[in-house]
Order: C-alpha cells, then sequence, then structure tokens
C-alpha cells in the first residue's frame, strides 16, 4: 500500500465554482478543498446547494465556471466515469446500489472497475483473487456477515455501509460521501460513525451531513454553505461560536 | 467446461436438458416419419430461437429493449441474397460479409440509438430497421418488395446445405454455440458489468465504468450473432426480402424474450418454440389464430410473470430453498 504523503496540499479542491439554474445560483463562487486525513464538513440547511456541489465535484452536474482539481490536475472536464477512475469515491445522499445483486456481487462489481481487463469469457466468480478483495471490504465496513444476501433485503443502514465498502473498493484517493446517515437508525448511526472516524486515517472524507451530533465529532473543518455560498469555514469550535453560522443555520435547530 | 455449477437434478435444468435432446433427435424422427414438415418448422423455431437468445442479451441483461433487432436479420439474409445475386455462392464469405456488416451497422446505429433511453430507445431502434426496411424495398435490381429468390443455398463446405438435415444441424450447432456463449458472457466480468448497468446505470458510472462502451458493445455483439441466424434464415427459405426486417418480425422477437423468460439463457430458445409453434398448430385449428394467439400471450403473461423458462427457473429456486429452510 502507498505510504501517506507527509504534503499538506489539498488531495480535491475547487476554484470558483459556480453553477446556474435558470435565474439561481445555486453554487456562488465555492472555493472548498479537502486535505489528507481529514474529514472535511459540508452543512447548511436545506436548499443550500450541497447536493449541487456535490454533483459538479463528482462530475454528474457540469459547472458554468470555475475549476476543479484532483491530487493537482484539473478534471473539470472529466466524466464521472473518469473521475471515479481517477480516485473519487462516492456515496449518495439515497444510496445508489445494485439492488438485485448480492452484497458481495456489489462489492466485487467495484473491485472490477479497479482491472482494466474485458473479459468476455472466463467466470467471474473462478476469480478467487477479485473474490476474496470483495469480501475483506465487506469485513472492514463490517458486513461480511450479510455477503450472500440479497441488497433488496438488507437494512436501510446496511446499505449505506454496502456503499461505502464499494467506495472504498475503489481504492480512492478522497471519499465524498452525500448524507451517509441520512434515515438511518441509532445504532445504525453509531456504527456509521465509528467507522468513518476510522476510515478517515486513510481517505480523507468530504462528508455532507445534517446530523449536527455526528458532524461535530467527527469533523476536523467545517464549512457552511447558504444559497450556494460558503459563509463560514473553520473547525468546529470557530463554527459553532460563528454569530453569522448560528443565524443561518445553527440557531433554527 | 460450465461456467457455473449446474444442478443436472433440478427441473428447469432437466428440462433443458430434455428440450436439447428432442432438438437433436428430431431429424431421426422425420427420417423414419419420412416427412420434412417437422424439420423445417423447427429449422426455423431455432433460428428465431438464436435471434432471441441475442436480443435477450440486450433486454434481459442489460436492459435495452431494442425494437429494432430484425434489421440484423434482415442484413444477414440480404448478404446471402446480394452477393448470390452476383454469383457468389460462397457461404463462408456470404456469412462474413453479413456478420462484419451487422458489427459496424450496429456501432454506427449504437452510437446513436444508445444516447437515448426508455421509449426513446424504443422508438430510435424501430426507426432503423424501418431505414432498412425501405431501404430493402427501394432496392430495385434485388427484388424490391418482392425480394429475391435465391438459386440454391450457400457453398458452406464442409457441410451441404442443400440437405435439409444438414442445414437443420448446422442451425442446431449455432444455436447451442449462441447458448453457451451467452451463458458464458453474462457470468463473466463484461456481463456482470452489463447487469449492473440494468440495475443502475447511475452506480456503475460512479464506480468508474465508461457505460456507454460496455452498452455499444454488447449491442454490436447481439447484432452479429442475429446476423448469423439471418443467413441462416435466407438459406432455410431460399429467399430473401424485406420484410424479414419489418416491424412486425422486431416484435415477434421481443414477445418470444418476454414468453421465454427476459434475463434468461434459455428464455430466447423457449419463447421462439412457444409462439412459432402456437401460431402453427392454431392457424391448423381455426382462421381466428390470431386472436387466440393474442389472449394465449396475454394470459401466460399474467400468470407466469417471469415467462415460461424464467417463472419454472424460479418456481423450482423457490422450491429448492423451502426444502433445505
Amino acid at each position: 500500500m502507498n505510504s501517506p504523503t507527509v504534503t499538506t496540499a489539498p488531495l480535491l479542491h475547487c476554484d470558483g465554482l459556480v453553477k446556474r439554474f435558470g435565474g439561481l445560483l445555486a453554487t456562488d463562487h465555492v472555493s472548498i478543498e479537502l486535505r489528507p486525513g481529514e474529514i472535511h464538513a459540508l452543512i447548511g440547511p436545506n436548499g443550500a446547494g450541497k447536493s449541487t456541489l456535490i454533483a459538479q465535484l463528482c462530475g454528474e452536474q457540469r459547472s458554468d465556471s470555475g475549476r476543479i482539481f484532483l491530487e493537482g490536475a484539473d478534471v473539470t472536464r472529466v466524466d464521472v466515469a473518469g473521475r471515479a477512475r481517477a480516485g473519487l469515491g462516492r456515496s449518495y445522499q439515497i444510496t445508489q446500489v445494485l439492488m438485485g445483486f448480492s452484497a458481495l456481487d456489489n462489492v466485487l462489481v467495484a473491485v472490477l472497475a479497479r482491472s482494466r481487463e474485458t473479459g468476455l469469457w472466463s467466470p467471474l466468480k473462478a476469480q478467487t483473487g477479485h473474490v476474496d478483495a470483495a469480501r475483506g471490504y465487506l469485513d472492514r465496513v463490517g458486513l461480511g456477515s450479510r455477503a450472500d444476501t440479497i441488497v433488496g433485503e438488507l437494512a436501510h443502514g446496511e446499505r449505506r455501509q454496502l456503499e461505502i465498502a464499494m467506495a472504498l473498493a475503489l481504492e480512492p484517493r478522497v471519499l465524498l460521501l452525500d448524507e451517509p446517515l441520512a434515515g438511518v437508525s441509532p445504532s445504525e448511526s453509531e456504527i456509521l460513525v465509528a467507522l468513518l472516524a476510522n476510515l478517515k486515517v486513510r481517505y480523507p472524507i468530504l462528508l455532507v451531513e445534517h446530523d449536527m451530533d455526528a458532524v461535530f465529532v467527527l469533523a476536523d473543518r467545517i464549512s457552511v454553505l447558504v444559497y450556494g455560498k460558503v459563509i463560514a469555514s473553520g473547525p468546529p469550535t470557530a463554527i459553532r461560536n460563528d454569530p453569522a453560522v448560528r443565524a443561518a443555520y445553527l440557531g433554527d435547530e | 467446461m460450465f461456467p457455473e455449477r449446474v444442478d443436472f437434478r433440478s427441473p428447469e435444468i432437466r428440462f433443458a436438458v430434455v428440450l436439447m435432446a428432442v432438438l437433436v433427435l428430431l431429424p431421426v424422427y422425420t427420417a423414419w416419419a419420412g416427412q420434412s414438415y417437422w424439420l423445417t418448422l423447427m429449422s426455423r423455431v431455432m433460428i428465431y430461437g438464436i435471434a432471441a437468445t441475442s436480443l435477450n442479451l440486450l433486454i434481459g441483461y442489460t436492459g435495452l429493449v431494442s425494437l429494432g433487432h430484425a434489421l440484423f436479420l434482415g442484413v444477414g439474409s440480404y448478404a446471402v441474397g446480394i452477393l448470390a445475386f452476383h454469383e457468389i455462392t460462397n457461404g463462408w464469405l456470404q456469412l462474413a460479409v453479413g456478420v462484419l456488416a451487422c458489427g459496424v451497422i450496429g456501432l454506427v446505429t449504437g452510437l446513436v440509438v444508445l444516447r437515448t433511453k426508455g421509449m426513446a430507445f424504443i422508438m430510435i431502434t424501430l426507426a432503423f430497421a424501418q431505414m432498412f426496411f425501405f431501404l430493402g424495398v427501394s432496392l430495385k435490381q434485388y427484388g424490391g418488395d418482392d425480394g429475391i429468390s435465391l438459386p440454391g443455398r450457400s457453398a458452406l463446405a464442409p457441410f451441404d446445405l442443400s440437405s435439409g438435415v444438414q442445414l437443420y444441424y448446422v442451425i442446431l450447432v449455432v444455436l447451442l454455440a449462441t447458448l453457451y456463449f451467452s451463458w458464458r458472457l453474462v457470468l463473466s466480468r463484461f456481463g456482470t458489468v452489463l447487469r449492473g448497468i440494468r440495475d443502475n446505470e447511475r452506480r456503475m458510472k460512479a464506480l468508474g465504468f465508461d457505460t456507454q462502451r460496455y452498452k455499444l458493445g454488447i449491442y454490436a455483439i447481439a447484432g452479429m450473432i442475429t446476423g448469423v441466424a439471418g443467413f441462416l434464415l435466407a438459406n432455410l427459405s431460399s429467399y430473401v426480402s424485406p420484410s424479414t426486417a419489418a416491424w412486425t418480425v422486431s416484435g415477434e422477437l421481443v414477445v418470444m424474450v418476454i414468453l421465454g423468460g427476459i434475463g434468461t439463457i434459455f428464455g430466447g430458445i423457449v419463447g421462439a418454440a412457444a409462439l412459432l409453434l402456437f401460431e402453427e398448430i392454431l392457424a391448423g385449428i381455426t382462421e381466428h389464430w390470431m386472436a387466440v394467439l393474442g389472449l394465449s400471450i396475454v394470459v401466460i403473461v399474467l400468470v407466469a410473470k417471469r415467462g415460461l423458462y424464467g417463472s419454472l427457473r424460479d418456481w423450482a429456486r423457490r422450491r429448492a430453498t423451502g426444502v433445505r429452510g
């Protein structure tokens, strides 16, 4: 495995990102960065443009202006698949997994994404190296015992775990997690928070999350997005006491 | 040899084995009975079975509902007709030209049709097949609307296709090869990616798969397999016409896939056999056979939601897990 780099150069950063939907400025000149070893949380009220920003970062939405860099390389014009191959692993607000596949096969597909062979002939299940690797990722997120369960039969929280296992199987450089705790039970949430805290050592995480308790436990840095604009960015304690943030968001709670 | 473990005691595998055995032994019966009616009919069933199996790779395993698959059947058979018209009767050459043409047409039209999804995809595949249909109609030197009769069957040394039995066995070998290839393909890395695309294309893109290339690949492969079926069909009927690529044929292929079982290896051949044999039997009983056939299809699809073979397989699996649990 590659040793952690000592440099603090951001692994992912964007510069002056803009997205307009008609007259609505959904992303208003946003510049944020994600450094090695950190969880950078992105918070803000509903409709603040968090999902749009995530979609721009992962390539599902084209940006009207601004640039996106992954490990120093400009990926602004690279499509979703290309950015994934360049090291961007993600999970979705509404879990996007292969419902008809078993948990193991979901991760196996993610493992395959890294290998470049085409393979029209030899059966996949005979490639035990890939299968073993997939089991490893399932174990890491604590789903090892559910490997053969069809995803449609997994609990909601387990699908969240599975989606993270799939992201990990890409051996990404950074993780983009869009509300990984949305809709999960308190006990499931505990498992996921512990998992995320464990992961950030190897994968810096850009975390969009509404669960403020989890955010203040996990995040090393927080950026607050309101009406498409970053109104504050800094360590959790500074954000908690920021009057503008309290007025715009935290105060509402 | 098999890409997955096969349980020969399970009902659906037994059914498949019996079906194969019947197909292998049928010429013995027709020779003994001294008539070729069943030989020709089952040859036709198998040819449509090949086309439907390849269509199932698109519909069942990739989620691409093409309503223009007869296009490739037409291209494959016109390769025979046009070359034979110019006195090139070498079957291997005709086959190569037909399959190659299907591959190229699959790639080129695929680039266009695969930009669309859902209903638009259905309509645009249909549109391309119709374009080919009218191209065939406009080719006056090759018979236009009426098509052309072949002077004889292709010279496919070492086989003698003028013998109905030999043609039958060539078709059977192609069918078995198609089934085996599909089986392996579906369980391979490529096939797994296709099934992933059917399930959730957005997720597959986010994993880094260039899904468009995979879809283009299977679209061309399915087209080429159907091109072989077109070659066989031209030889069986010794006749080539635009009606081979008519939209009704494309529709029948879709019905065969649904009737046999979407997303099953055997669905295509089972559906082809069910539709064509039922049609044949009903036509012998009543002149209103189309109405009866239509109603029957509705009933079958309502009762056996996963198609004939698909439902048998699901039932067998449910029963197996029930016994174990």
